[in-house]
This record gives structure tokens, C-alpha cells and sequence, in this order.
């Protein structure tokens, strides 16, 4: 018997994910149709066809300021994954090339801290945030995302450095290498790829943190967790606009993601699954 | 000599996550730690001293902490099993051949990006308002009374939410390991005379139980501290039918400034994230000897 | 210049001693073969070699001077690693390049010698590939390629060919000895394999658990095996090792037949056996036949012998060629 597919087999299969693929993308695809409706047209009932307008986008900015909170969203994650990077390269690179016998000791600890809820902690930094003028500040969010995010960061980097064989350092110390050379030359090359993919996760979760960001800001650092959560109050009926907002607030992160997905499997197992 | 040299840089290196990180961890906790056997509320501050174990009774007197258990528990142990069961379905359909797969799959994991408010609120007004909602056009359609989601199932309203985040997550992960599995295997398999039914129970869930387990600890992480979903939509409500441990306690912190008890909550909290967090690490740990 | 000696070279990793006192001196030119069984200390003595390991104790000379305490970078070595080690993120000219540019020699100088390492290698066609794209013979002699263009005072080899199938092992057993022929440099070159270090080697050290065993050429290894080990592990069949009576006869403790110096009868012979297994290579056959006398012997004769399993046949063993081991496995 011949071991190729069907095309029946096929056929039913990709009808069966399609459909299946359609219902979970649904409540997106809704709320892009719907941005696209004008507030009557959204609670008219069911429909698939938006008339097109784009007047919930242009209140949406006008009413709300929207691209006040889009900004702080950027600055915030790009800011908080910039800095932790700086922090943890180091750190991860140290630990997957002259490792010691409490390596292992020290990351896993470095996990734990991730594992440490964030209510537990909530009251005493809200006062220190509070004591030094820290509250809706964006460099005190910036590093509050950078802390709760660090582990994780040194994990995926360190996972990936750790793929870079001994053999080619070695071979690069043959061949002359000052440890310079090394860094420049061998290893920054190859690491590039794990640095760039640590950071497009790292972003993804700095910009739908939802506890911190929602608790510690109030207007000026708000991101735009904190804008849409705003919608919560009976304001939030008005579905186009809610669905103008909601669109703005994914859709950057969501075209990252689909690009980042491989990486994703990687970086949120720590490597164990691949 | 280099080696020497090597290692001490290597601590510098590591150096300044450390210490980031012991700080983050340590002060805060005890701050809570302290706060936990104190009588504090920055509105009424007479009262304020030392009290003993009183927060901890009170917080486990308090009806409303008993509900937060079971809702934290009943919130993750049904978005496990919805996601983990659903994932298992999903992956092995989405690992059929087929057209447009990658599409398929880009459709699949869009929910996982989606940031939580929005997430909560698309459910709640689009999807679940009893008046509009597309669920009510669906009953009325088939001449039914809609559901009014979040008065008469709040917490089920909430796990549904947060599965449909957490689904795709799942899915992903468990293709992946889905795809690594050895085709001889399953050829060997084939040739031992095993049917569809026991190469699945056989082959491919043992070769999935590492990735299950994985998916397991990293939820429960995440789902342990639900927060902005059920800010957003119940507000814990209605009573406390949907207030979990993290909700309860931001509320007792924030809202009634009952920092004592906030705080016993809070250290409560860290020894059942601990629980959790004692499994996680030897298995992460097991992974690393690798 | 390549001359290398090693004087007391000692090697211990915490309690655990890799490699005792050491004492080798390699001529400038010459290609020495470390072989021995995995974990055999083989390749950390080449790593100390090339630097890449410290020595516990104990100097390492090149050309007579003493380099114990030098960066492997000055050390003027060359090293073909057993992954080959190449850059993945450099084209196959820019790995080549690559160790001139850090010596910083000037580029129509690295342009130039680039080009003749790749035409020298056959790789003439491949200089804008990366490594991720050629096969593993091309990507061992990109390996090469990087190795021979500085010009260095000797080759390291560690394993090179053993992640290739055996038909381009082959092939690159014999283009390493043709470069060596064309360069002349000494190459100091590790293996487990005994065919590859009987046929690419003027010099073979044997090495077993840290220690040498014997160095010789390989036509003195297989004559004159110094112990036991070598008697093994050097010549394909393996050598018959014979214990009891017919080593006995010989006051020897065993005795070491090898499989083509056995002559195979159907008549008359000093032992008797039933063939076993009869392996035909087309040139020659492997007989295995278990004798009451001495045990499982393998026998190497010509590939038209008439023997099959289950038949009766006798052996009789070169006299001349039977090597006698004491007590202590030293060859008597």
C-alpha cells in the first residue's frame, strides 16, 4: 500500500482545522468587523458585514487619547526588554560559557522569583512606589517589567547560548582570537539570533502585563491594558469604539507574535519543549 | 591562572541580575511578612500595633476567603483540563496533512497575544451580553432564552474567557512535541500490529507527557494569579462568586485597606504558588541535567 | 619548524588523574597518530597540546621552547576539531579568512592565499556558501582549509573523520596523507580507529587510560607488540589470544597468534576445530573455528578456501610468528 495521504483524508482534515481555526479566531474577527461598524450598526444583531466606516478609530483618538496610551505601551515594553537584556546578557552568557557548579542553583532560583505571586507583594510596592514618587511614573513601571520579566529572559537567553558549541570558541582561540575577537567576531554573531528572539518575546509579555500596569499607573504611564480596562465601566457599550480600541491594542503585538511562534514554544518551556 | 580569572569575571557578570532579583524578592516579602502580624490601615491609624495570628484567623474567618479558595482552585484545575484535553484534540488535528497549515495555525495561536482586558471584555460584551451578545442572537435564533453569562454563571464565564486565552498555548506546545515524535517509531508501531486507538495510547501520550507536564506547571503559574480578567468583568461578583485569591486580597489591600489581612492573604497565596512552584523546579530542574 | 616534546606532562581534573607523567618528543615533520579506546586520555593530551587544556605539571616544548603557559593563539598550532568547529554565520572564504584576519595580515594577501588553500582543497566553487549548505566532506576540508592557510608549526587532528560514512573516510584518510606529504609539516592526529592510524601514521603512540603504551611505527607495532594491549588492539582481525595449554607448551603465560598467520587444513594441523562462521570479503575469508585446544580462533585465508559452517578443519599456527606474553601481559 502506497503511504500517500488521501486526498480524502486531507481533504476532511483541512475542513475540520478550518473550522475549528475559525471558531477560535472568532472573537477577533468579530471585534475587527465590528470596528469597522458605526454604533448603531454594532448592536443591530449579527453581522458579518461591517459598512466599512472608520469613524469609531477617529473617536477612539479624538475622545480617549488613544495614542497617548499606545506610546506609553511601546515605551514600556521595548523599555522594560532593552533594559533587562542589558542586565541578563551578561549574566546568561556568564553561566552558559565558564559555568560553576551552583549554576544550576542560580537559575533555578532566579525562576522561583517568577513563581512568587504578585498580590503577595502588592501593598509594600505600592508604598515604595508611593515613597519615592514612583507611582505612575514610566521609569518605575519600566523597571517593575523589567524585575518581573528578568528571569524568564536570563533563562531563554541562557538556553540559547548554551547551544553555541565549546568546539567553535575553542576553534576561534586556534585561530588566534584575542577574547575580544571572540566577542565580536564568533560569539555576537551567533547569538544575535537568541538575543532577537528573547526580546520579541520579552515584549509580547511586558505589553499584556495586566496586574501591575493596571494597579501602579493611573493616567500619565498608563499603557493600553489600562486604557482598554477602562472600557469596563458602562462606557464599554459602545462597541465600535470598544472594538476600535481593542484592534489598536492587539494588533501590533498580535503580528509580532505570529512571526515569534516557534520562539514562543521555546522560550515559555525554558527550553524543554521544542 | 586563566581559569581563575575567568570565574570571578563571571561573577561580576552574573552579579547584577542577582542582586536585582534578591532584592525584588526579598524586601517586598518581608514587608508583607511584617505587615501580616500587624493591625494597619493608613484611614484609621489609632488602632495600629502588633496583633499576632488575629489577620490570619480573620482572613480565614471571613466567608468570602473560603470562596476564594475553591474559585482559585475550580478556576485552575477546569482551565487545565479544558486546555490540556482541547489541546491534545487540537494538535493531533492540526498535525494532519493539510492545506494551509500555517495559516491554520497562525489562526490558532492569535488568542495568546490577545492582552487580558481585551480578552475579558470582547467575551463579555460581544460575545456574552445577554441583550446583544452573539451567544443571545445564537439562543434567539434557535428560539431560546439567552443566557445572562456573567449574573447566572459568573466563574464559568471566567474560566471560558481564560481558556480560550490559554488554549492556543497549549495547542502550540503540544503540536511542537507533537511533531518531534519519530516516524519509524510509528511505523514499528504499525508493523506490530497496533491499531490507531493503541498507537495513540501507547506512543504518542507517553511521548506527550513531558510536554503535558510542561504546559501544566507553566498554566498553573499563570492562571494562580488571574486578576485583570475578573477586574473587568464581575469584579468578583456577583457576592463573592467569582473572586479568586489574588482578587480577594488586591481587595481587601486597595479597596478596604485591610493591609493586615491583605497581607496574610498574600503570604497565603505564596505558600500554595509554592506548592506548585516545589514541582515546577524539579522538574525544570531534571530538564537542565539534560 | 615543528618539533614538539612533552616532558613529564601531567594531567589531573581535581582527584581524578587523567594523564600520569607523560615523556614523548615528536620530529619536526613527522605525522604521529595518538590511538587508543574512548576515554583513553587521547584527545585531552592533544588539548594540552594546543593550549586548550592546563597542565597540572610538567612542560610543553615546541621547537624547544617552553610554551606550558601560552595562550593557544601563540602557539602557532593549527587544530581540526572533530565537529569541525566552523563559523555557521561565515562564508566558507570568510572561515578560511578568518584566522589570517586576526593575525591581521593584509586583505589581497588573505584574498590570495584563501584562494590557492581552496583550490589546493577542491573548494574553489564553494567560497560563498556557508557551512549549513556543503556536506561533511566539504565541510571537513573548509576545516582543513582554515587550518593550513597560517602556515602553522604543526596540525592537531582531533577525531576528524569519524562523523563521516566510511566511504569518504576513506577518501579523506588518504587526502590528509597526501597533505602532509605536499606541506611536510608535523601533524599530531587522534583517532580510534587502529586502520587509520596503521595507514596515515610514521608514528603511532599508543595510549590506554592515560598511559603510553608503546610508540612505534606501525610495522613495529604489528611485529613487536610490547604488552598485551597492543597486541589487541593493533591489526584487523584482532590477534588470537590463547591462554592454558598451548601457552603452556611455549612457557608463556598467552600467546598471540595473528588471523593471517594461521595456516587452514581439511587433513592435518596442531589443532582441531569446527568452523563457525565463514565471513567471504571476495579477496579474503574470516573463519571462525572453535578448537577443543585453544579455543575461538579467527583465521584469514584466501577468499576461494571451500569451507562452510559445520565442517571439521585443523590449524597450525606460524611458529615463527607467535608472540609469547608473560605473566605481567609484557611480551616475552
Amino acid at each position: 500500500m502506497a503511504r500517500a495521504v488521501t486526498t480524502r483524508h486531507r481533504t476532511i482534515a483541512t475542513v475540520a482545522a478550518w473550522i475549528v481555526a475559525l471558531l477560535i479566531f472568532f472573537p477577533i474577527l468579530y471585534t475587527i468587523i465590528t470596528s469597522f461598524k458605526s454604533e448603531a450598526e454594532a448592536i443591530q444583531g449579527f453581522s458579518l458585514i461591517p459598512s466599512g466606516t472608520i469613524e469609531s478609530y477617529a473617536e477612539v483618538e479624538a475622545q480617549r487619547g488613544y495614542f497617548h496610551f499606545f506610546l506609553n505601551s511601546v515605551i514600556l515594553s521595548v523599555g522594560s526588554t532593552v533594559l533587562a537584556l542589558i542586565i541578563a546578557v551578561p549574566a546568561a552568557w556568564a553561566m552558559a560559557f565558564s559555568p560553576t557548579r551552583r549554576t544550576k542553583d542560580v537559575l533555578m532560583w532566579m525562576l522561583s522569583t517568577k513563581m512568587m505571586p504578585a498580590v503577595a507583594v502588592l501593598f509594600p510596592i505600592y508604598l515604595i512606589f508611593r515613597n519615592l514618587g514612583l507611582l505612575d511614573s514610566r521609569i518605575g513601571i519600566t523597571v517593575m517589567l523589567m524585575l518581573i520579566n528578568l528571569p524568564i529572559v536570563v533563562w531563554m537567553l541562557y538556553t540559547y547560548f548554551r547551544e553555541i558549541p565549546g568546539e567553535i570558541l575553542e576553534a576561534a582561540r586556534m585561530d588566534g582570537a584575542s577574547l575580544w575577537g571572540e566577542i565580536i567576531y564568533v560569539l555576537t554573531p551567533m547569538a544575535i539570533p537568541g538575543i532577537a528572539s528573547t526580546m520579541l518575546l520579552n515584549i509580547i509579555l511586558a505589553w499584556n502585563e495586566a496586574f501591575w500596569t493596571l494597579r501602579l499607573t493611573t493616567a500619565n504611564a498608563a499603557p493600553l491594558t489600562a486604557f482598554i480596562s477602562s472600557f469596563s465601566s458602562p462606557e464599554g457599550l459602545f462597541w465600535a469604539k470598544l472594538s476600535a480600541a481593542s484592534t489598536l491594542a492587539i494588533a501590533p503585538i498580535l503580528i509580532m507574535g505570529w512571526f515569534s511562534q516557534r520562539q514562543l514554544v521555546r522560550g515559555l518551556t525554558f527550553g524543554a519543549v521544542k | 591562572m586563566a581559569t581563575k580569572q575567568t570565574n570571578s569575571l563571571a561573577r561580576l557578570m552574573m552579579a547584577p541580575s542577582v542582586i536585582l532579583l534578591l532584592v525584588w524578592m526579598v524586601v517586598p516579602l518581608a514587608f508583607t511578612l511584617w505587615f501580616s502580624f500587624q493591625q494597619y490601615n493608613p484611614l484609621n491609624p489609632i488602632r495600629d500595633g502588633f496583633v499576632g495570628f488575629s489577620n490570619y484567623l480573620l482572613f480565614f474567618n471571613n466567608p468570602a476567603f473560603i470562596a476564594s479558595i475553591i474559585n482559585t482552585l475550580l478556576l485552575v484545575v477546569s482551565v487545565l483540563l479544558i486546555t490540556v484535553i482541547g489541546g491534545i484534540l487540537l494538535a493531533l488535528l492540526l498535525d494532519q496533512p493539510m492545506w494551509g497549515q500555517g495559516f491554520v495555525r497562525i489562526l490558532v495561536i492569535s488568542p495568546f497575544f490577545v492582552m487580558p482586558p481585551v480578552a475579558a471584555l470582547v467575551w463579555k460584551n460581544m460575545l456574552m451580553h445577554p441583550g446583544y451578545g452573539v451567544f443571545a442572537d445564537m439562543a434567539r435564533f434557535f428560539g431560546l432564552q439567552p443566557i445572562d453569562w456573567f449574573a447566572q454563571y459568573p466563574l464559568f464565564s471566567i474560566i471560558l474567557i481564560v481558556a480560550w486565552q490559554w488554549l492556543p498555548f497549549a495547542t502550540l506546545i503540544l503540536l511542537t512535541s507533537l511533531q518531534s515524535l519519530d516516524g519509524e517509531q510509528k511505523e514499528a508501531a504499525e508493523m506490530d500490529g497496533a491499531g490507531v486507538l493503541s498507537r495513540f495510547c501507547y506512543l504518542t501520550l507517553p511521548h506527550l507527557a513531558r510536554a503535558i507536564t510542561v504546559v501544566v506547571l507553566i498554566q498553573t503559574i499563570f492562571l494562580l494569579s488571574i486578576y485583570a480578567e475578573i477586574l473587568v468583568t464581575t469584579n468578583g461578583g456577583p457576592g463573592y462568586a467569582s473572586t479568586n485569591l489574588p482578587f480577594l486580597v488586591y481587595q481587601k489591600a486597595l479597596l478596604e485597606f485591610k493591609i493586615g489581612q491583605a497581607s496574610a492573604g498574600g503570604i497565603i497565596a505564596v505558600i500554595l504558588a509554592n506548592i506548585v512552584a516545589f514541582f515546577v523546579m524539579r522538574y525544570a530542574g531534571r530538564n537542565l541535567d539534560r | 619548524m615543528g618539533k614538539i616534546a612533552l616532558r613529564n606532562v601531567h594531567k589531573a581534573f581535581g582527584a581524578t588523574t587523567i594523564i600520569p607523567k607523560i615523556n614523548l618528543e615528536i620530529e619536526d615533520g613527522e605525522f604521529v597518530v595518538f590511538v587508543g579506546p574512548s576515554g583513553c586520555g587521547k584527545s585531552t593530551l592533544l588539548r594540552l597540546i594546543a593550549g586548550l587544556e592546563d597542565t597540572t605539571s610538567g612542560n610543553i616544548l615546541i621547537d624547544g621552547r617552553d610554551v606550558t603557559n601560552e595562550a593557544p593563539a601563540k602557539r602557532k598550532l593549527a587544530m581540526v576539531f572533530q565537529s569541525y568547529a566552523l563559523y555557521p554565520h561565515m562564508t566558507v572564504a570568510k572561515n578560511i579568512a578568518f584566522p589570517l584576519k586576526m593575525a591581521g595580515e593584509k586583505r589581497d594577501i588573505i584574498e590570495k592565499k584563501v584562494q590557492d588553500a581552496a583550490r589546493v582543497l577542491n573548494l574553489s566553487s564553494y567560497l560563498d556558501r556557508r557551512p549549513g549548505q556543503l556536506s561533511g566532506g566539504q565541510r571537513q576540508r573548509v576545516a582543513i582549509g582554515r587550518a593550513i592557510v597560517r602556515q602553522p608549526s604543526a596540525f592537531l587532528f582531533d577525531e576528524p573523520l569519524s562523523n563521516l560514512d566510511a566511504a569518504l573516510r576513506g577518501t579523506m584518510r588518504l587526502e590528509i596523507s597526501e597533505l602532509h606529504q605536499q606541506l611536510g609539516t608535523t601533524m599530531i592526529y587522534v583517532t580510534h580507529d587502529q586502520v587509520e592510524a596503521m595507514t596515515m601514521a610514521d608514528k603511532i603512540v599508543v595510549l590506554n587510560a592515560g598511559n603510553v603504551e608503546q610508540v612505534g611505527t606501525p610495522l613495529e607495532l604489528y611485529r613487536s607488540p610490547r604488552n598485551l594491549f597492543v597486541a589487541g588492539f593493533i591489526g584487523s582481525p584482532r590477534m588470537n589470544l590463547i591462554n592454558g595449554r598451548p601457552a603452556e607448551k611455549l612457557n608463556a603465560t598467552t600467546i598471540g597468534v595473528r588471523p593471517e598467520h594461521i595456516v587452514v587444513s581439511t587433513t592435518a594441523g596442531e589443532w582441531t576445530g569446527i568452523v563457525g562462521v565463514a565471513e567471504h570479503l571476495g579477496a579474503d575469508t574470516f573463519i571462525h573455528v572453535n578448537t577443543d585446544e585453544a579455543g575461538t580462533i579467527t583465521v584469514r585465508t584466501p577468499g576461494d578456501v571451500p569451507v562452510q559452517h559445520g565442517d571439521t578443519v585443523y590449524l597450525t599456527p606460524d611458529a615463527t610468528r607467535i608472540h609469547r606474553f608473560g605473566e605481567s601481559g609484557l611480551a616475552m
